[in-house]
Parts: structure tokens; C-alpha cells; sequence
């Protein structure tokens, strides 16, 4: 089967500064390891008993030593010995550490957990008390300090794969492979080892470093690389008995220790960074006025959006515009549904009013403003305030928007204590109210616990009771039942619209299932592809004109759905084409006859590098 | 065609005072080249039995049958057997292997039909198999990173029938989809179904859903079935309380939800 990939990863990562200097560092190293000894071999070798123990000079940058050798050439001839003994190490810890943290993976569960605690109690050993061990086994020569380098790393690799194989093998596609009848070796070498090397070739780099360490110790502990052969840590030794008269013979050394580290170290940085790079995509505009938030009046509308456009950085560096101009007023009290796909722009188009896009994300739009206030700059702090206690969010996974380690009961009166300076006393009081008024039983005993001892439906109606805490204008509920059974979907959606009724907040509600939108909403606005497509009344959606919205309504089956007769299908929108399917114009997509191309298509770069 | 019948199936997680029972000693028959639609909020133990069925979980008590041949134990014979169940899972995200081009996954299925295939008969094989849940093969070599959600799917049910399975068991396979998507996910297996005459556990918390692939139901609620029949009777007129109460909240287009508990 053809596999190639291309990689541009790896190439935009050399494009980074450091990204170049760890290539040209690793080219330099690889050079003085590759003929440093062939070229200076001589110099470094060649006795001037006239010249011996000079300091550092012009002809001698390093100094010379006992016996009149370069310094320098020296230092630049042991780079072979270090590097590859160092090297050497790091394979014996890597490949060790990965076959015993596979085969720990593949194991049956006794066996494994036997492996694993062998493993912690080896961890626990200083590194130096298993080298010490082991060159006592293998006795003190230099592949005796690389074996015994290497295999004091084994355990710090056996743990690593160990743990990153036991994340892959409880993934669904090693289940199938096991249901496929692959044997637990071939899972093993196509599923754990690919999907394990990147991070473990990170650590690898790091790892090499260590030893390099590691190596110089060992040798300026003279347990390491034994006379006349020398390496980085033996030259350390012997400059380290005059570092008072003449410095630069131990620092000589000790500089290509360092360098070496730092290099293999910033190489560990690089790899594991590698694409995932991601630009800001240029400032917003500095908040210019008084601080002081403008007053409202109470028919105003909510939320005002005229042609909102929002794009983010690619992964290129290029700006992808994913909001292509969408118009959006919420009344007050309004509750109004956002209806599309994913990758509808839906969601970004709620984080947007809601000021809660990152840096990443460039927003501009003729007019963006929630009550008064301009949402396409940071708000000031008196805004900030008012923010806090207006909007409130619900998102899809309540877990993640709840903090772990506070009790219910903190989380809901943190707001109010921001915000509103309420006290806690007070605070605690309403938390309960608020509890209560959603419907979640045994309030009292809620409030002290953590999220994680909740249902999803619980902590759904804790996220929408934090909402009743303040007094808020809008709720932003992002699919805030879609994780959830439907059952529980309707006990959720019942509290969120008891929590309406009751603050008179206007609701955004974005979900993927115009059913239950249209059931929930006074008004249904249709996206697709970052535009809205159609807004519709949920009580006359017969009269739904655009095809799309006609295809979203008919795909999904219902109690009466024909079931003789293949569900009608949403046609695919031509990929380089914003046109909407379904539309006579763009249902040939042979020879395309849609509308003509028009700015900001999705999928495509657009406007490099225009200000905002 | 074979029957997957299982008898008695228990599922207990853990020991002592902390185990917990997924799955409480549940009959369940599919007959053989009929979908047979599995209902149930989440918790309910449905995919626990799910797992019970393809092997992934070993039952604390009771057998699984497939056409008459118990496949629950761990010897050799019953785990071949086994390999004739296959099944699709929830999320297409993490049914594929992110390192893996999706030709080889679809590839990996034919390891279970225990043949052994020259290279060339393998690709020809996952070309068709891509071709018929409308993949392009051309795109074999892709990973599956370059597909949407959908196509993934539709590539993991690929490398399941890949293993000539006589049972297929699909796990909430269109609950990650979006509803567009969901349609083509749903007419693929009906077409599947009746062009192979597959055995299908369809697993769904979507009544409307499961109504639509399913020529017989069963209501699982707190690991027991609660309820089961031909489709059509049980959805129409559901005995069970809590089948009632299920129906109810389905969101239906144009009709203000039910919010008021009953």
C-alpha cells in the first residue's frame, strides 16, 4: 500500500531559530565526531615536554597538559569517544526500557503488574549506586561505564513506555485488532511501538544528554574511560588539578560538555514540539476610553452582530477564516437556537460574543457588542466585572469547564464573591437556592462534594445553577445535552429553561439536532460553513425555503420516518466551494456551475498578514 | 446467517463489597440476518454487553452463542469462532489507528479470516472493501487524520467486514456523527445488512434511530432488559414505564419539548 507522507513538520520546525541551531549544532557535532580524530588526532597526540602545562595561549587556545599536548585538539578528539559512548547509553536505556515496557504492556495482568513493581523498585536506586554496581560486575573500563549507564537508565524507559503503551492498548483500535485475532506481538509492533516512538524519542534525546553527564562524572570519578584512551570527563579530571593556575584546562572540557548538553537537550525541545507550533494572529486593539462600562437600557438588544469574521492561525502560519460574515441580535428574553454542523462556525461564532476566542483566533466585525459592550477588544475591568455577572456558559463537558479539586459549593459562590463582592455566608445561602431551583436532590450534601463524584446530568444543572448565581442577561449554552442520554437531555433542558424564566436571561443555544432546537426556541438561525444559511420560526419550519435546512430537517429519522425507503442524504459541500448543497447550482460538482468564488472561502488561507 | 444468542450473561466489575453489576443475567437472541435494535441511557449496561458479545469482556456468568457454538471461553476454538462477531465501535476517532494508513487497518481485518492471502490479493481486497462503504481506495494510503468523521466510520465498518463476519455488533456508531452524516452511516448498514444477510446487534440511546435499522427491540435499564419485541410493537406501545418515558423525550421537529416532569 502506498504510505508516502510528507513532512512538512519537520521542515517549518527548521525554519525556527532554534530549530536551525539545533540542526547546525548537531551537523558540527557530527562532523568533529565523524574526523576530529582523523585531523587532530595527530595534534592531540604529539608530545612538546618544552612547551607542557602552558596556559591558554594563541597556539594553544586550551592550554597543553602534562605533556605538552594540545588542549584543544584534545578536547575536539575526545568529542568521538564521548558522544558514542554517551550515545551507545542512551540505545542500551531506550531499547532496553522499550522491549521491557512492551512486553510489561502485552503481558497478562499479574505478570505485568510483577514487571512494574520490578521496575519501581529499580527506579527508586540512584542512578549512580546501580552505575557504581555494575562497574564492579563489568569492571572499570569504558564499555563497562556505557553498560552500566545504559542499563541504570533501563527502568527510567520501562516506566515511560509502559505507561504510554498502556494509554494506546486501551484504545478502541487495539481492541479491534484483539477482536480481529491479532496476536498480542504483531499488535505490539504495528499499534503500541509507532504509536509510542514520538514521545519516546523526545525523552531519547534528553536521556542523551543525562548520560553524556553521566559519562563525564563517571570518567572525572576515573570509574569511566580508563588511560591512555580519554574522553570529556578525563580531560575534566586532569585540568580540574590546576583549575587555579590554569583555568581554561577545565573549562575547555567542561565547555563541550555543556554545549553538547544543552544541544542534545534543546534536540528533545525541538522533536517534541515539532508542528506543533501555532502563531498569534495578530493583536487586537488596545482598549481605548474611561474603564467605565456604558449603561443599558433594558429593550436594547442582548447580543448585535453585524458581519462578524473570524480566522485562525493555520498550522502554516496562514489565516483560515472560519466566520465568513454573520449578522446575530438577540432580543432580551429571546431564546434562540444555532443549528449546523460541525465546522458550521457555530460555536465560534457563540465564543466570540462571548469575548472567549483565544489569541489565536483574529475576530473583527462591523459591529460585535453584548450590552453595550465592544466584544472585539479586551474588555476593561469595570466591563470585565459586568461580563462576569451577565453571561454565563455552558459548555458540552461540564467536567472540563468545572474545576476538579474545588467542592461544587466553592465554584458556584466564586462568582459572586468576584463579581459581587458577596458574602460567603450569603453566598452559600443563594448556592443552595440555586441548587435547589434546578432541581438537583440532596442540595446540601451537592455542595460538598467534587465534581467527579456527579452525574453528567448533575453537573450540567451545577454549571447552569452557577448561571442563577448572578444575574445574567445571556446564557450561552454550547451543546450542553449532547453527551447526555435523552432522558436526562430533557430534565437539563427543563432546569436551563426554569433558570430563563426566573433571571429573564436571553438563551444562545448551539446544538447540532435542529429537532431539539426547534423544540427549545423561539427563533432557529441555520449555519453552514460560516454563514448563516436561514433563520426560521420552529413553529412554521414547513416553510423552510433553503434546501439545506430542508435536507438537515428530512436526514434525521424520526417515530414516523418511512423504513423502507434510505434516508434522505445532506450532499457534501463541493470542498472548495462555499455554495450550500442540495442547490441545483452546485449539485454537479463535475463541472461546477455554483456562484463564483467569493472571499474567504473555508478551508483555504486568506488575507496573509492583514492587520486587523 | 447465524444466531448470536446469549444466555444468562452476567457482568460484574470488581470484588467483594465494591463489584458492581453491569450486566444482570440478560437472554437476548438475535435471529439470524435480522438487526436487532439495543436501547438504553447511558450506565444502562448495554456496551458492557456489547463487549460481553465480541469478547472483549469476559461474562461473570452465563454463555454466548453463536449459531449454537458457545464462544465464551478463552480456548482456542471458541476464540476463532469469535472472530466471526465483529464489531464497530462509538468513536471514530479513537477506532483508528492515528499511525496506521487506513488501507492497513482495513487490512487488518482480513487477519481474521485466518487465510493467508499473497499481497497483491490483499490490496485488491481492501480496494473493494473501501469501494463499498464509498471510500475512495485511492486514498488507502491516507491516514486517518485526512478524514472527517463520517468517512471514518465508514472505514472502521470496513475493516470489520473485512473479517467476513457473520455478526455484526455496532456500538452507538452514529452518536459522535453529526446528524447529516448519520443518514449515510445508517443507510450503509441497512444496505450491508440485506446484501449479506449480516446478523446485527445495533446498539443506540436513539429510539428513532434504533427504529429505523431494527426489525426487533430490547429496553435495557440498570443491566437488565426491561422490555423486548418486534419494533414496531414495542415502540408503538411500549408496556414498560420506563420505555414510555423514553419516547417522550425524544425532540421531535416542530413540537415544544415536554419539560414538566411527569
Amino acid at each position: 500500500m502506498p504510505g508516502t507522507r510528507p513532512r512538512p513538520a519537520l521542515l517549518r520546525t527548521l525554519a525556527t531559530p532554534r530549530g536551525a541551531a539545533v540542526a547546525a549544532g548537531l551537523l558540527l557535532l557530527a562532523l568533529v565526531t565523524a574526523f576530529g580524530p582523523a585531523l587532530l588526532g595527530d595534534a592531540a597526540d604529539t608530545r612538546d615536554l618544552a612547551a607542557r602545562q602552558q596556559g591558554a595561549s594563541l597556539a594553544h587556545p586550551f592550554g597543553t597538559d602534562d605533556l605538552g599536548r594540545d588542549l584543544l585538539a584534545r578536547v575536539l578528539v575526545a568529542t568521538r569517544l564521548s558522544v558514542l559512548l554517551a550515545l551507545g547509553a542512551t540505545a542500551i536505556s531506550v531499547v532496553g526500557g522499550a522491549v521491557v515496557g512492551i512486553v510489561a504492556a502485552v503481558l497478562p495482568a499479574a505478570l505485568r503488574r510483577a514487571v512494574n513493581a520490578l521496575v519501581d523498585i529499580l527506579l527508586s536506586f540512584p542512578w549512580l549506586l546501580l552505575a557504581l554496581f555494575f562497574s564492579v560486575i563489568w569492571g572499570t573500563t569504558a564499555t563497562g561505564a556505557m553498560l552500566a549507564v545504559g542499563f541504570a537508565g533501563v527502568p527510567v524507559f520501562a516506566r515511560l513506555v509502559s505507561t504510554l503503551a498502556a494509554s494506546v492498548a486501551g484504545t478502541e483500535y487495539v481492541h479491534a485488532a484483539r477482536m480481529l485475532g491479532s496476536a498480542p506481538l504483531r499488535t505490539a509492533r504495528v499499534h503500541l511501538l509507532p504509536n509510542v516512538l514520538p514521545p519516546l524519542l523526545v525523552n531519547a534525546a534528553a536521556h542523551a544528554s543525562v548520560s553524556l553527564l553521566s559519562f563525564a562524572a563517571l570518567s572525572f570519578l576515573g570509574l569511566g574511560v580508563q588511560a591512555p584512551a580519554y574522553d570529556w570527563g578525563r580531560l575534566l579530571n586532569e585540568g580540574a588539578r590546576r583549575i587555579y593556575v590554569d583555568p581554561m584546562a577545565a573549562v575547555g572540557p567542561g565547555l563541550a560538555i555543556v554545549l553538547t548538553g544543552v544541544l542534545l537537550a534543546l534536540l528533545g525541545e525541538v522533536l517534541s514540539e515539532g508542528g506543533r507550533r501555532r502563531g498569534r494572529a495578530g493583536g487586537r486593539p488596545p482598549r481605548a476610553g474611561t474603564g467605565v462600562a456604558p449603561a443599558v437600557a433594558d429593550d436594547a438588544p442582548v447580543v448585535d452582530v453585524r458581519d462578524l469574521r473570524v480566522a485562525f492561525a493555520a498550522e502554516d502560519g496562514s489565516l483560515v477564516e472560519r466566520v465568513h460574515g454573520v449578522d446575530l441580535r438577540v432580543a432580551p428574553r429571546e431564546v434562540v437556537g444555532l443549528v449546523g454542523e460541525s465546522g458550521s462556525g457555530k460555536s465560534v461564532t457563540a465564543m466570540a460574543v462571548a469575548g472567549l476566542l483565544g489569541p489565536d483566533a483574529r475576530v473583527r466585525a462591523e459591529r460585535l457588542v453584548f450590552r453595550g459592550i465592544d466584544m472585539t477588544r479586551p474588555p476593561s475591568p469595570a466591563e470585565r466585572t459586568r461580563l462576569g455577572l451577565e453571561q454565563t456558559m455552558i459548555f458540552q463537558d461540564p467536567l472540563s469547564s468545572l474545576n476538579p479539586s474545588l467542592t461544587v459549593g466553592r465554584q458556584l459562590t466564586e462568582v459572586t464573591e468576584v463579581h459581587a463582592r458577596t458574602l460567603r455566608a450569603a453566598a452559600r445561602a443563594r448556592a443552595l437556592a440555586a441548587l435547589e431551583r434546578v432541581r438537583v436532590p440532596e442540595a446540601a450534601r451537592r455542595l460538598r462534594q467534587l465534581p467527579h463524584e456527579l452525574s453528567g446530568g448533575m453537573r450540567q444543572r451545577v454549571m447552569i445553577a452557577t448561571g442563577l448565581m448572578v444575574t445574567p442577561r445571556l446564557i450561552v449554552a454550547d451543546e450542553p445535552t449532547t453527551a447526555l442520554d435523552v432522558t436526562v437531555q430533557r430534565q437539563v433542558l427543563g432546569a436551563l429553561r426554569g433558570a430563563q424564566r426566573e433571571t429573564g436571561a436571553a438563551i444562545l443555544l448551539i446544538s447540532h439536532d435542529i429537532a431539539l432546537v426547534s423544540g427549545f426556541c423561539d427563533r432557529v438561525v441555520v449555519m453552514r460553513s460560516g454563514r448563516v444559511v436561514e433563520e426560521l420560526d420552529p413553529r412554521r419550519w414547513q416553510d423552510a425555503t433553503h434546501p439545506y435546512t430542508r435536507g438537515l430537517i428530512a436526514c434525521v429519522p424520526d417515530m414516523t420516518t418511512d423504513r423502507t425507503r434510505p434516508l434522505p442524504v445532506v450532499e457534501p459541500e463541493a470542498p472548495d466551494d462555499a455554495a450550500p448543497a442540495l442547490d441545483p447550482g452546485a449539485t454537479d460538482r463535475s463541472g461546477r456551475t455554483g456562484p463564483p468564488a467569493r472571499p474567504g472561502r473555508p478551508g483555504r488561507p486568506t488575507r496573509k498578514g492583514v492587520p486587523a | 446467517m447465524s444466531e448470536l444468542e446469549l444466555r444468562g450473561v452476567t457482568v460484574r466489575y470488581g470484588h467483594g463489597a465494591r463489584a458492581q453489576t453491569a450486566v444482570d443475567a440478560v437472554d437476548l437472541t438475535v435471529r439470524p440476518g435480522t438487526t436487532h435494535g439495543l436501547v438504553g441511557e447511558s450506565g444502562s449496561g448495554k456496551s458492557t454487553l456489547a463487549r460481553a458479545a465480541v469478547g472483549l469482556v469476559r461474562p461473570t456468568a452465563g454463555q454466548v452463542f453463536l449459531g449454537r457454538v458457545d464462544v465464551t471461553g478463552p480456548s482456542r476454538y471458541a476464540r476463532r469462532t469469535r472472530r466471526r462477531v465483529q464489531m464497530v465501535f462509538q468513536d471514530p476517532m479513537s477506532a483508528l489507528d492515528p499511525r496506521l494508513p487506513v488501507g492497513l487497518s482495513v487490512a487488518e481485518g482480513l487477519l481474521a479470516t485466518g487465510r493467508r492471502t499473497s499481497r497483491a490479493d490483499r490490496e485488491a481486497r481492501v480496494t473493494a472493501l473501501l469501494d463499498r462503504v464509498q471510500i475512495d481506495p485511492r486514498r488507502a494510503g491516507d491516514l486517518p487524520g485526512a478524514f472527517s468523521g463520517g468517512q471514518r466510520q465508514r472505514i472502521t465498518i470496513a475493516r470489520a467486514l473485512a473479517a467476513e463476519p457473520e455478526v455484526l455488533v455496532a456500538d452507538e456508531i452514529t452518536s459522535a456523527l453529526d446528524v447529516s452524516v448519520q443518514g449515510v452511516v445508517l443507510n450503509l448498514i441497512r444496505d450491508l445488512q440485506a446484501d449479506l444477510a449480516l446478523t446485527v446487534l445495533f446498539i443506540s440511546h436513539n429510539l428513532a434511530v434504533v427504529r429505523y435499522v431494527s426489525d426487533d427491540v430490547s429496553v435495557m435499564r440498570a443491566g437488565r432488559v426491561v422490555e423486548h419485541g418486534p419494533a414496531e410493537r414495542v415502540l408503538a406501545d411500549p408496556a414498560d414505564p420506563y420505555t414510555r418515558e423514553l419516547l417522550r423525550s425524544i425532540p421531535v421537529m416542530g413540537q415544544p419539548l415536554v419539560l414538566a416532569d411527569a
